[in-house]
């Protein structure tokens, strides 16, 4: 438990944010705010448009605040870096670089100093076999499925061992099954590593199964958080257990209810 | 595969044409999958086979039309008052020629071999300084809204500037011959390779760029690891009609410039009315241009290999 006299790890203090183009405005994000532990899973839920990807490149300093800050222990957030680590919504893995070197790349970059050479071959192999890519490491992007891209970009962030790992949508194009897979993979090695992770998603059962808040936001323009919801479910979780946990049917009808009913998708004009 | 044809920013026609041109194709090696396992004795012998037809029919046509070509030529051009020598005629007249590249008989009087020695060595520094600066501009612009919109006018006009135009000026600049045709070549091929280039940075995805902002990559990790192979396949379209240019600039400026090379062999020989060592000649830098070409493509191909994923 956190004492009240200490502050939050990750905070969010009253955010907007206005894209200009031209003459144009518009305001994506408004006065959003949020207090995050360390060790939290946060998700981020909402209809497609209304600035979830904005809100994360945000936290990961890609792009600036119109109004407002983005602190990390008690440091303002305002450019890029890997303690917050990103898994991108398409992989983004460099297809010049095999498997390996995409994970080793982030690696020498964050460890330079820190790390041996041996060190640093050791920690990209073992980052690989953590989302058991191991057997895949000399492959290149272009030859290896959508489900191994996803689990080489999730080694890769990994692998700079953030204090924040931030997730857009990572399981987004993924079949079903192997979707499960990965959020089995990232579930646990959360428990095991105990990061603070931010995930953007689409998926209800993904974000109540995975998440300790469930971050629900209204839709643009002018986006505002409309309801944190807490999952209180123990872990480790298991998928087939919770289908029957009234904890878990509750969450999900809660997520539901706010997402179809409250704040019904309203197709632009 | 190597996805230059559908780049779109090709800016010499004839340089386009070579790069639209498919590569051999493969069926022959496909059969050979899809036969019935026999001995390994046996399996050999039709992989042999079927490289032995897959060389046959790449080979065949172009000698079947090259001999049909020959006859052509040999019929127009054996009347007694026939103004270009026909292809027994060459024979025998430029028979030395033809048949050793690298004889040496005086300081004027050397195998064609050493005089495109000559002149690869001018296109070699020409062109090496065009690709190394030329890549180096382009990704200094290509990062640059404003200077892209600045320089492109001005770098299109210059680009179409033909490479002897450049020469006078060149020779006025270096009041020597030999740099002279190295800087025509240079100034002739930088163009193709500056615009390229920045048009390949230009088109590096947002996502490359966040993953290099995340990992907090200082400018020349970044222009090593991300810009130069994100950019590369574009990068190596404006090489190869870089190569091609120099090429041509490099005959022409040599028959202006003088010296040994092949350029100016065909201006010595027309002075001297020797028709047939200018055929022959032709023929060299034809080839030595494909083969070129052909070796910036190869370079392009294993240096791109698996960035278009
Ligand atoms: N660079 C930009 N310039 C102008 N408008 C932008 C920019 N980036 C995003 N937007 C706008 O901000 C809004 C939110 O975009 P964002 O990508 O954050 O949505 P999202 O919630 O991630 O959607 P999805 O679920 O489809 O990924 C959209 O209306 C989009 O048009
Ligand atoms: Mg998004």
């Amino acid at each position: 438990m956190i004492a009240p006299a200490n502050k939050p790890f990750l905070q969010l203090q009253s955010i907007s944010k206005t894209f200009r183009r031209g003459g144009a405005e518009t305001e994506v994000l408004h006065d959003i705010s949020l207090d995050i532990a360390n060790g939290e899973f946060i998700s981020i839920i909402g209809h497609s448009g209304c600035g979830k990807s904005t809100l994360l490149n945000l936290i990961a300093g890609l792009t600036t605040v119109t109004t407002g800050a983005v602190l990390l222990e008690q440091h303002e957030v305002n450019e890029p870096g890997p303690e917050r680590a990103v898994v991108f919504q398409n992989h983004s893995l460099l297809p010049w670089l095999t498997v390996y070197d995409n994970v080793r790349i982030a690696v020498d970059k964050v460890f330079a100093k820190t790390k041996s050479r041996a060190e640093r071959h050791a920690w990209t192999l073992h980052n690989l076999d953590l989302v058991q890519m191991g057997h895949a490491k000399d492959k290149r992007p272009s030859e290896i499925s959508g489900g191994m891209k996803q689990r080489v970009g999730i080694a890769r962030a990994l692998a700079m061992e953030p204090k924040v790992l931030l997730m857009d949508e990572p399981f987004g194009a993924l079949d079903a099954l192997t979707r499960a897979h990965l959020q089995d993979s990232v579930m646990q090695i959360h428990g095991r590593l105990g990061n603070t992770a931010i995930m953007i998603t689409h998926d209800v059962d993904e974000a109540v199964l995975l998440s300790d808040r469930i971050v629900m936001m209204t839709n643009g323009p002018s986006a505002r958080i409309g309801e944190v919801l807490d999952v209180k479910l123990p872990r480790p979780r298991n998928r087939l257990e919770l289908v029957s946990d009234p904890h878990y049917i509750h969450a999900r009808e809660a997520v539901l209810k706010f997402l179809y009913e409250r704040h019904r998708y309203v197709e632009a004009a | 595969m190597n996805a230059l044809p559908a780049r779109p920013v090709l800016v010499d026609t004839s340089a386009g044409r070579a790069i639209a041109a498919a590569p051999p194709s493969a069926p022959a090696i496909a059969e050979t999958k899809i036969l019935p396992l026999k001995t390994p004795r046996g399996r050999r012998s039709t992989q042999l086979m079927s490289i032995g037809s897959e060389i046959a029919s790449a080979t065949i046509p172009p000698l079947l039309v090259l001999a049909v070509l020959l006859l052509v030529w040999q019929l127009a051009t054996s009347g007694p008052d026939a103004a270009l020598p026909s292809p027994t005629k060459i024979w025998t007249e430029s028979n030395d020629l033809i048949v050793s590249p690298f004889f040496v008989n005086g300081s004027q009087d050397i195998g064609l071999g050493w005089r495109v020695i000559t002149s690869l060595e001018r296109v070699f520094y020409g062109f090496g300084l065009a690709a190394a600066v030329g890549v180096v501009i382009g990704a200094v612009i290509g990062q640059s809204v404003w200077a892209m919109r600045g320089l492109d006018p001005i770098f299109q006009v210059l680009r179409t500037v033909p490479p002897l135009a450049w020469l006078p000026i060149s020779l006025a600049a270096f009041r020597d011959s030999g740099p002279s045709a190295v800087f025509v070549i240079f100034i002739t091929a930088v163009w193709p390779v500056i615009i390229n280039t920045a048009v390949g940075i230009r088109n590096i995805p947002q996502d490359y760029r966040n993953v290099a902002d995340v990992l907090r990559l200082n400018p020349l990790e970044y222009f090593w690891r991300i810009m130069i192979p994100a950019a590369a396949p574009y990068i190596f379209t404006g090489l190869r009609i870089g190569i091609g240019l120099s090429w041509l600039a490099i005959v022409a400026a040599e028959m202006l410039t003088g010296g040994v090379g092949i350029g100016f062999f065909i201006w010595d020989a027309w002075n001297s009315s020797r028709l047939s060592d200018i055929v022959v000649a032709l023929i060299y830098i034809g080839v030595v241009g494909f083969v070129l070409d052909r070796l910036v493509a190869l370079a392009g191909r294993i240096a791109t290999h698996g960035t278009s994923a």
